[in-house]
C-alpha cells in the first residue's frame, strides 16, 4: 500500500499526459485540440506539485507562521505560477491562429486543412 | 495518414511511453518525501534577506525575477500577435438607437457594486503579493474580469468604451516596461540587473520587501490591460457587426 | 489526509479523461473549466496557494472566456456568410 502511495501521484501526471496527447490525436475540430492541448500541459503542473509537496510540510507563507516551520518545496510553486501564465498566453495565440485558420480554409477539422500537410 | 493509423500508432508510443514513465516514477523519490536543499534554504532566507512573507513571490520577482521578464515579455508580444492576427475589419460601424439593447435593470444595479468589488479586490491582491498569497498576475486577471461584467449587464458599447480607450494599450506598455525600468534603476545605485537594493521596510506591512511590491504591481498593470486588450480582440468583430445590424 | 488527496488526484485523473472525450465544443469549455476548478482544489490540497489562486483565476475566467469569444466568433461569421449567401 505504501509503495502504491509513492509512486500513484507520478503516475497520474503522466495519465493526464497521455489523455491530453489522445486528445490531440484523435481530434477532428481545432478548437478541440486547443482544449486537448491545454489539458496536456497541465500534466507538468500534477507531476511538478508532487516533486514538491512534504507530508505535514505547511504552506510557504510565513505571515502567520514561526520562521523554523517545515513548508513545501517553493520553488516548484514558483515554476508552476509561471507555467500557468503561460499556457493561458499559449492558448490565446493559438486561438487566433485557429480564427485565422477557419476565414481562410473554411474549415476547422485538422484533417482538411491541406496548407497543413507536408 | 488515415485516423486508424494514427491511432494506432498513438497506441504504440503510448505504451512505451507508459513504460519507460512508470520505471521513471518508481525511482523518483517517494512522495511526500522532498529532499531536495534549495527549497529549505530558500525559505529560510527568504524572510530575512528579503522582508518578504510570501515565499513563492519573493523566488518570482526576486530570486528568479529574471525569468518573470521574460515571461512577462512573452504575455506582452503573444498579445500583439493575436491583435495583428485578428485585427478588427476596418467597417465603419454606423451606430444606431437599437444597438442600446441591454439586460433588466436588476442584473445592471447587481454589476454595479461587483465591478467595485472586482477592481478593489484585484488591486489588493496585485499590491499584497509579497505578504500573503497573490501578486501581480492573479490580481491583473481580476481586475480585467470586471469590465466583462459591463459587457454582461450593459451594452456591447459600454464594453467597447473600455477597453478600447487608447489608454489601456499605453498602461500595459507601461507595465511592461516598469519591470525593466526597475531592473535598470539598480545599476544607479552600482548594484547588477534587478538587484533588490531599495530600504527593505518591516517584514508584514505593505511597503515592505523593496522591489518585489514594486514588480508586482507593475506586474498586475500589465497583465490586467493585456487580458482587456485581448478580450476586446476576440470581440471586437461581433460587437463592429451588432453596432451595423442591430 | 492523503486518502483524500489519492481520491482528489483519482478524480483529476477521470476528468481529464473526460475532457478530451467530450467532442462537443460548448460542453467540452464547461468541463474543462470543471477541471481547472478541481486542479485548484488539489493546488489548495496540496499547500500551494499562490498557484490555487491563479489556476482560479486563469481556469475560471481566462480560458473559458477566449474559448467562448472565439466559438461564438466562428459562429457569427458563419451566419453573417449564409445571410450573404441569402441575399444573393
Amino acid at each position: 500500500m505504501n509503495s502504491v502511495i509513492h509512486t500513484f501521484p507520478y503516475l497520474v501526471a503522466g495519465w493526464v499526459f497521455l489523455c491530453g496527447l489522445y486528445g490531440i490525436v484523435t481530434s477532428r475540430h481545432l478548437v478541440h485540440m486547443v482544449v486537448s492541448m491545454a489539458v496536456l500541459q497541465t500534466s507538468t503542473y500534477i507531476l511538478l506539485l508532487n516533486i514538491g509537496f512534504r507530508q505535514s510540510g505547511a504552506a510557504p507563507v510565513f505571515a502567520d507562521l514561526p520562521p523554523s516551520t517545515r513548508i513545501v518545496d517553493p520553488i516548484v510553486q514558483a515554476l508552476m505560477l509561471t507555467d500557468i501564465v503561460v499556457e493561458a498566453t499559449v492558448v490565446a495565440l493559438v486561438l487566433a491562429f485557429v480564427v485565422k485558420a477557419h476565414e481562410n480554409a473554411g474549415t476547422l477539422s485538422p484533417d482538411d486543412l491541406r496548407m497543413m500537410r507536408g | 495518414m488515415s485516423q486508424k493509423v494514427r491511432l494506432r500508432i498513438f497506441w504504440i508510443c503510448a505504451a512505451g511511453f507508459a513504460c519507460i514513465y512508470f520505471l521513471v516514477a518508481k525511482n523518483l523519490p517517494p512522495w511526500g518525501h522532498y529532499r531536495g536543499p534549495y527549497g529549505d534554504v530558500i525559505s529560510s532566507l527568504s524572510v530575512y534577506e528579503r522582508h518578504a512573507t510570501d515565499v513563492v513571490n519573493a523566488i518570482d520577482y526576486d530570486y528568479r525575477g529574471f525569468d518573470t521578464l521574460a515571461e512577462e515579455f512573452i504575455l506582452f508580444t503573444s498579445v500583439l500577435g493575436v491583435m495583428m492576427l485578428l485585427r478588427p475589419p476596418e467597417r465603419k460601424a454606423t451606430p444606431s438607437a437599437t444597438a442600446e439593447e441591454s439586460m433588466s435593470p436588476a442584473v445592471q444595479l447587481a454589476a454595479l457594486p461587483c465591478f467595485a468589488i472586482l477592481i478593489l479586490f484585484g488591486l489588493y491582491m496585485s499590491t499584497h503579493g509579497q505578504l500573503t498569497p497573490g501578486g501581480g498576475f492573479q490580481g491583473g486577471v481580476i481586475i480585467a474580469s470586471a469590465p466583462m461584467l459591463v459587457y454582461v449587464a450593459e451594452h456591447f458599447r459600454a464594453f467597447k468604451r473600455i477597453t478600447s480607450h487608447p489608454l489601456v494599450e499605453g498602461l500595459e506598455a507601461a507595465g511592461a516596461a516598469g519591470y525593466a525600468v526597475i531592473g535598470v534603476t539598480a545599476f544607479a545605485a552600482g548594484v547588477p540587473f534587478l538587484t533588490n537594493w531599495v530600504p527593505l521596510g518591516v517584514t508584514g506591512k505593505v511597503f515592505s520587501s523593496g522591489t518585489i511590491a514594486a514588480i508586482s504591481a507593475c506586474v498586475g498593470l500589465e497583465v490586467a490591460t493585456a487580458f482587456l486588450l485581448l478580450s476586446y480582440t476576440y470581440l471586437a468583430e461581433i460587437i463592429a457587426d451588432a453596432g451595423k445590424t442591430k | 489526509m492523503t486518502i483524500f488527496r489519492m481520491l482528489l488526484l483519482s478524480l483529476i485523473g477521470l476528468a481529464a479523461l473526460g475532457v478530451v472525450r467530450t467532442r462537443d465544443l460548448v460542453s467540452q469549455v464547461l468541463a474543462l473549466t470543471f477541471y481547472g476548478m478541481l486542479l485548484a482544489v488539489m493546488f489548495f490540497a496540496f499547500q500551494a496557494p499562490d498557484v490555487a489562486l491563479s489556476q482560479i483565476v486563469i481556469g475560471a475566467v481566462a480560458l473559458p472566456l477566449m474559448i467562448m469569444l472565439v466559438l461564438a466568433r466562428m459562429r457569427h461569421r458563419e451566419r453573417t456568410l449564409a445571410e450573404q449567401k441569402d441575399g444573393r
